[in-house]
């Protein structure tokens, strides 16, 4: 890549159910303005925004960066708006990255952001139109049958899903921002809570939450005086059409082809042994086992020993999603950035409670649609 | 930066078009313009589409729209939720990164299953604006009567630039040029007088000040370097693009005129050369005006051959046609420096700005 970029700033609001008392332009304000303080810049330092979110209906405003341009001191700047579903958080911060990239700025401000309070996702979902494919059940309906293929030809004990929604519950208490904190969280708690879509029940799922995450990306020169600035070593983007015949959906091409891209990328041979600590989309608990398998991490059919062998637990090998991940905070638009975001909080050594020790490269990682958008990035306390 | 060229343009005729959805009307243009692009569409490194949710009234648009580029193997893509030029600014920078040589972009819309005067309305302040309901017309009256009373405020006591004879003059224009646009779906010759007697819609615009509702898309091959070389005869070589958004709130702006298109431009360099030929996406014919102001676009400069968004307008592949009708006069010869122009937003609020060149 023609230009080094660097995550110097990121901010973050507190996740939870309903922010009533801010507004979309408050809550992404808020977000943006930490991670302005933790860049030490300003707003006339940044010379463009980019903004990302699940599907407008969401909230119910269209092209939503129209409205918030003020709030995201844009005014006079190029400003974008990225959609790619549910991978758009981790898209939006490559979009900004390549702005560095490119040398086409040196300064990028972007942010991602989801106010589900404001309307119902899982309606905005199900609209039926003539001649398409309804997704009446929402999300979880739509996934929990290739969960259940995932643990027919894996041949997976029935207990890894509840060990990963209370692994995930468990860290969520180290990290401040987490939406869900749920002291005393074991497995009885969520084998006895209700079956929603089988095999997934009620704590196998995300919450659904209001929140922003934001981060500020900048080229070497401006980087190099910064104490600990998290380096992007590489990024990939994949898409897939959502249906055709033989299409493997529990573990995509898109995902397997996207890893490839950004291993080879950023010289790695056996991420196993090379990544330290991975934030991944897990917005349904056997997601875990199933992306460890898509991104080489596992050989296929066995992501969910990983899992059963505590090597994803906050104390393992390759601790995966310390903060908590999607399984504890999902406002749907930011989810994808805020596993990047925490990516670069671990390689920074700025995570806290949740810090995994020595922590020097860190993958990030983001999915959407039916299993068919990919985006991810591998960032490094050193320079490539 | 790295030169980057438009070596391809399709686009769909411009209608209200009953029987085709989204992917029906795309995939015959995508197939088009990578066919003139010369480049084989699963050599092409990159994918950037732009669309709008709400033009339909269904999440998630574009994952449909896939189908019509052949996604697989799985490809480099990325969708924005803005008009096709800035889907193409996109692509424009992926190239710059320098990893990818090639990019298919494309902007498509189907307004007319909805009420679109209405429907922009959701793209206002939800809490202060939207409430009130003001239609897309209604806000770009506010902007005419802004332009045609501006001048009397001052103190100068100056009679007004621009008369509503103006606006008509711009809409008889576009229209007779429209005549030599084959997809546009408005065309004629209007006499400027009989535009005057009708009546008005939204004082001061009339319905000829407003653009028609259109369903269509369009689509755009990107090439750098040597490969643009190697496969366009003509490449229209990007000179300069850039982007700029202006507040939302409408107190907060001066209406009469566009900073945001203005500084749009300075940044792409338009000034750095004479243009021969402008197409600038102005729904409403005040705004070309406005536009023209803006950017220092003289009598010289041939605007809108192609008759502009009055003739046809697309929602979200609008402001992309501008960048292809400008880039294709490059590409036949018919003129050395071209700008295409796309705005969003209510009364001109952002603004992109890309001017092309001859080799």
């Amino acid at each position: 890549m023609a230009e080094r970029c660097a995550v110097v700033g990121i901010g973050q609001t507190k996740y939870s159910a309903k922010r009533p008392d801010v507004s979309m332009a408050g809550l992404v304000r808020e977000a943006a303005l930490r991670a302005l303080e933790d860049a030490d810049m300003t707003w006339k330092d940044i010379d463009a925004v980019v903004i990302g979110k699940a599907p407008d209906m969401f909230e119910g405003l269209m092209m939503p960066e129209i409205y918030l341009a003020d709030a995201l001191g844009a005014v006079g700047k190029p400003m974008m708006r990225v959609h790619t579903a549910g991978s758009v958080g981790g898209s939006t911060a490559i979009v900004a990255s390549h702005l560095v990239h490119g040398g086409v700025f040196e300064r990028v401000l972007t942010v991602a952001y989801e106010k589900q309070s404001e309307s119902e996702a899982t309606w905005a979902l199900t609209i039926r139109i003539p001649f398409s494919l309804p997704l009446v059940a929402g999300a979880g309906g739509y996934f929990a049958p290739t969960i259940r293929q995932y643990i027919q030809r894996s041949g997976a004990p029935n207990d890894i899903g509840t060990m990963v929604a209370v692994k995930d519950r468990l860290n969520a208490l180290r990290n401040p921002y987490a939406h869900l904190r749920m002291e005393g969280i074991s497995a009885e708690t969520v084998t006895q809570s209700p079956m929603l879509w089988d095999p997934l029940r009620y704590l196998d799922a995300c919450p659904s939450s209001d929140g922003a995450c934001a981060m500020v990306l900048t080229n070497e020169k401006n980087a190099e005086h910064v104490k600990n600035p998290a380096w992007i070593l590489a990024t990939s983007m994949r898409s897939e059409p959502i249906s055709f015949p033989g299409r493997d959906e529990v573990s995509p091409r898109a995902g397997r082809d996207a890893a490839a891209e950004l291993y080879k990328e950023a010289g790695i041979t056996n991420p196993r042994d090379e990544i330290d600590v991975a934030e991944v989309y897990v917005p349904f608990s056997w997601y875990e086992p199933m992306w460890m398998e898509n991104l080489g991490f596992a050989p296929k059919n066995e992501g969910w020993k990983m899992t059963a062998e505590g090597v994803t637990a906050f104390d393992g090998d390759l601790p995966v999603n310390p903060s908590g991940g999607v399984l504890s905070s999902n406002p749907i638009g930011a989810s994808g950035m805020i596993r990047f975001a925490e990516a670069a909080l671990q390689v920074r050594g700025q995570a806290e409670e949740h810090q995994v020790d020595g922590a020097k490269v860190a993958m990030g990682h983001a999915y959407g649609g039916g299993s068919q958008f990919f985006s991810m990035w591998l960032v490094g306390s050193e320079r490539a | 930066m790295r030169d980057v060229a438009i070596v391809g343009f399709a686009q769909s005729p411009s209608h209200p078009d009953p029987i085709h959805n989204d992917v029906e009307t795309l995939t015959p243009v995508i197939a088009e313009a990578v066919k003139r692009s010369g480049i084989p569409r699963k050599e092409i490194g990159f994918i950037c589409s732009g669309s709008c949710d709400y033009l339909t009234g269904v999440p998630f648009a574009f994952v449909s729209a896939l189908d019509a580029v052949g996604a697989w193997p799985p490809v480099r893509e990325s969708h924005v939720e803005m008009d096709g030029a800035w889907a193409l600014y996109e692509a424009w920078v992926r190239l710059q990164v320098g990893d990818v040589d090639s990019a298919l972009v494309y902007g498509f819309g189907k307004s007319s299953v909805g009420d679109t005067r209405d429907i922009s309305v959701a793209q206002l302040d939800p809490y202060y604006v939207a409430p009130l309901w003001p239609d897309s017309v209604s806000m770009a009256a506010l902007q005419a009567r802004a332009l045609l009373e501006g001048d009397r405020r001052q103190e100068t006591g100056d009679s007004a630039r621009y008369t509503e004879r103006d606006f008509a003059e711009v809409v008889a224009r576009n229209l007779k040029n429209a005549k030599r646009n084959q997809l546009a779906q408005v065309a004629g010759v209007f006499d400027v007088e009989m535009l005057l007697q009708a009546p008005y819609d939204v004082s001061p615009l009339r319905e000829h000040d407003c653009p028609p509702v259109s369903d269509g898309a369009a689509a755009i091959v990107l090439a750098a370097g040597e490969l643009a070389r190697k496969v366009h005869e003509r490449p229209a070589w990007i000179s300069g693009i850039d982007h700029r958004i202006e507040a939302h709130s409408l107190g907060a702006r001066d209406l009469a005129k566009s900073p945001s298109a203005a500084l749009a431009a300075e940044k792409a360099g338009a000034g750095q050369g004479s243009i021969d030929v402008a197409e600038l996406h102005a729904p409403f014919s005040h705004q070309e005006l406005i536009l023209r102001d803006a950017m220092g676009l003289g009598e010289e400069v041939e605007i809108n051959p192609s008759g502009g968004a009055l003739a046809a307008n697309p929602i979200m592949a609008t402001g992309l046609i501008r960048i292809g009708e400008a880039a294709s006069r490059v590409m036949n010869g018919t003129a050395k420096r071209a700008l295409g122009h796309a705005t969003s937003g209510p009364c001109l609020q952002q603004n992109l700005v890309c001017v092309m060149e001859a080799g």
